[in-house]
């Protein structure tokens, strides 16, 4: 599965998990009675429009969400840089992103920039 | 708590068992069209994931997925493989074996238990048709908008559900005096350790009032994966903020329970509106409870084109928050009067109550609305409500035709 943007890590983590199991899917040797799901997700297909800075955020913010997330919010004057200023916030200090403070601010432009 | 490592770990031990049971695979992403939702920036993918029908796609990791709004007029209880889809976090359980299952029940009890599913189908069902309805349900038709899933009409869904009483549950292990809330957390979990784990709680009389349930089946069926498999609160007439998926850690505290997900996250305005003027911000804030009262029709859609002559069937759902529909009422005049629908068959008090009504329709443009009362009267806003995080949306819907 190819998950593009994502930190060493995750694709680490996960990436091995679902190549288990896709690996998997097709053995047959198996105590009876035991009834495992394995679920396949489908790949993520949406990706961010091109702009300054915008390997920060993918780099940043898709670690843990992917792009429409972000492709999907409200658009219009009243939803640039206040907006995503304040989502930026709240991938920080709420669910604990680490993102330093210059790198918060350059993702914050290119995405009110952008959407 | 299923760790990252164990899962890898227990991927490779697991080898010969999952070979076993049901694969549910998809490799492409299936996007085989799209839909575009009546606000801005509302196109989204029809989207094709195992154990589901095309579903109106949101987010795909985590997976949200919204249920196409024609689903609800083919009948009250909305199909397994339409049923809406909401995780908070990308880490979710995607190998799950069955046998090895436990629910754990712990903190103030006597007897702290690990009960099995097969130890859990041992107690004496219980079976419930209730709405399931996301608190965000509706949120992308909010004025002013607000930031969150920007979603359409389709994050509800109504299911059969059978299980175990969670007072049985508890009686079984003991509940301790000073008992306080019992907190509820699945196999899903963050990817970061500093985003807070997905944890809920109800209040302990709440907890043991009988019919919140575990509940081990949806529709007659195991539940789908994406609904929760194999175990999942219910909390009837609830918001699905509470209905905890994949549950396998029950904890007694006595305390009133803090986390980010109760004490932050899902709050509502402290008064009897759940709203304030827009844009403001509330003084005071509770945690989001039972649903509001709504209803659609769903046999004719916005800009819909009718026979003039003769009667027009509309039918639709009405539902609340657990008190039970006691009366929808129909205008085709925006309002200006209103016909009593005849109401369907009642399936429970937390259950959709689908309704019908023949109009005649003159040639010439329609707006048609329905409004559903309570048994304890409450009913729906003629203009719709208003609070920061677009929960609980439940405004008189309105669908324009033309009869010709």
């Amino acid at each position: 599965m190819t998950r593009p943007y994502l930190p060493a890590p995750y694709l680490a983590a996960v990436g091995a998990a679902l190549t288990l199991t896709a690996g998997m899917a097709g053995l047959a040797l198996l105590p009876v009675g035991a009834k495992p799901i394995s679920y396949d997700l489908p790949e993520e297909t949406a990706t961010l429009k091109p702009g300054p800075n915008v390997e920060l955020a993918q780099g940043n913010c898709m670690g843990c969400h992917s792009v429409d997330y972000i492709i999907t919010q409200p658009r219009g004057p009243q939803f640039k840089k206040d907006f995503w200023q304040a989502e930026v916030t709240k991938m920080i200090k709420v669910y604990g992103a680490p993102i330093d403070d210059s790198d918060a601010s350059k993702i914050v432009d290119y995405l009110a920039a952008t959407y | 708590m299923l760790d990252r490592r164990k899962l890898i770990k227990g991927a490779g031990a697991g080898i010969w068992a999952l070979g076993a049971g049901a694969t549910f695979g998809t490799t492409k992403a299936l996007a085989l069209d799209t839909v575009t939702m009546p606000f801005e920036n509302g196109e989204r993918p029809l989207v094709k994931y195992p154990q589901k029908r095309p579903m109106i796609g949101l987010t795909s990791r985590p997976p949200q997925l919204e249920t196409p709004f024609s689903v609800f007029d083919e009948g009250a209880i909305t199909p397994n493989d339409a049923f809406f889809v909401r995780y908070h976090l990308a880490g979710i359980p995607l190998n799950i074996d069955p046998d090895r299952f436990a629910v754990e029940i712990k903190g103030k009890v006597d007897k702290p238990t690990k009960l099995s599913l097969q130890e859990l189908k041992q107690f004496d069902a219980i079976e419930t048709v209730a709405v399931n309805q996301c608190s965000g349900n509706s949120r992308g038709f909010v004025t002013p908008r607000v930031a969150g899933g920007q979603l359409g009409n389709g994050a509800m869904g109504n299911a059969r559900w059978k299980g175990v009483p969670l007072k049985a549950v508890l009686d079984k292990a003991g509940v301790q005096r000073g008992a306080r809330q019992v907190t509820f957390n699945g196999m899903d979990e963050p990817i970061s350790d500093k985003t807070p784990d997905f944890i809920k709680a109800l209040d302990i009389d709440h907890a043991r009032d009988g019919e919140v349930m575990l509940a081990y089946a949806m529709n007659g069926q195991d539940l789908p994966v994406l609904n929760g498999f194999p175990l999942r609160l219910v909390v009837p007439g609830y918001y699905g903020t509470y209905w905890v998926k994949h549950l396998n850690e029950i904890t007694v505290v006595d305390d009133v329970f803090d986390g980010f997900w109760m004490k932050s996250a899902y709050r509502i305005p402290d008064n009897a509106c759940a709203c304030v003027p827009a844009g403001t911000a509330p003084k005071a804030t509770i945690p989001i409870n039972r649903l509001g009262v709504r209803s659609f029709i769903t046999n004719v859609t916005d800009g819909a084109k009718l026979k003039a002559a003769g009667d027009t069937l509309l039918k639709g759902i009405a539902f609340d928050g657990g008190y039970g529909i006691t009366e929808v009422a129909v205008s085709t005049d925006g309002g200006r009067t209103w016909t009593d629908a005849v109401l369907g068959e009642d399936l429970g008090k937390c259950s959709f109550r689908e309704w019908r009504l023949p109009v005649k329709l003159a040639a010439g443009k329609h707006e048609l609305k329905v409004r559903a009362v309570n048994r304890i009267g409450q009913s729906q806003p003629t203009d719709a409500l208003w609070n920061p995080p677009g929960y609980m949306r439940n405004v008189v819907e309105t669908v324009r035709v033309t009869a010709a």
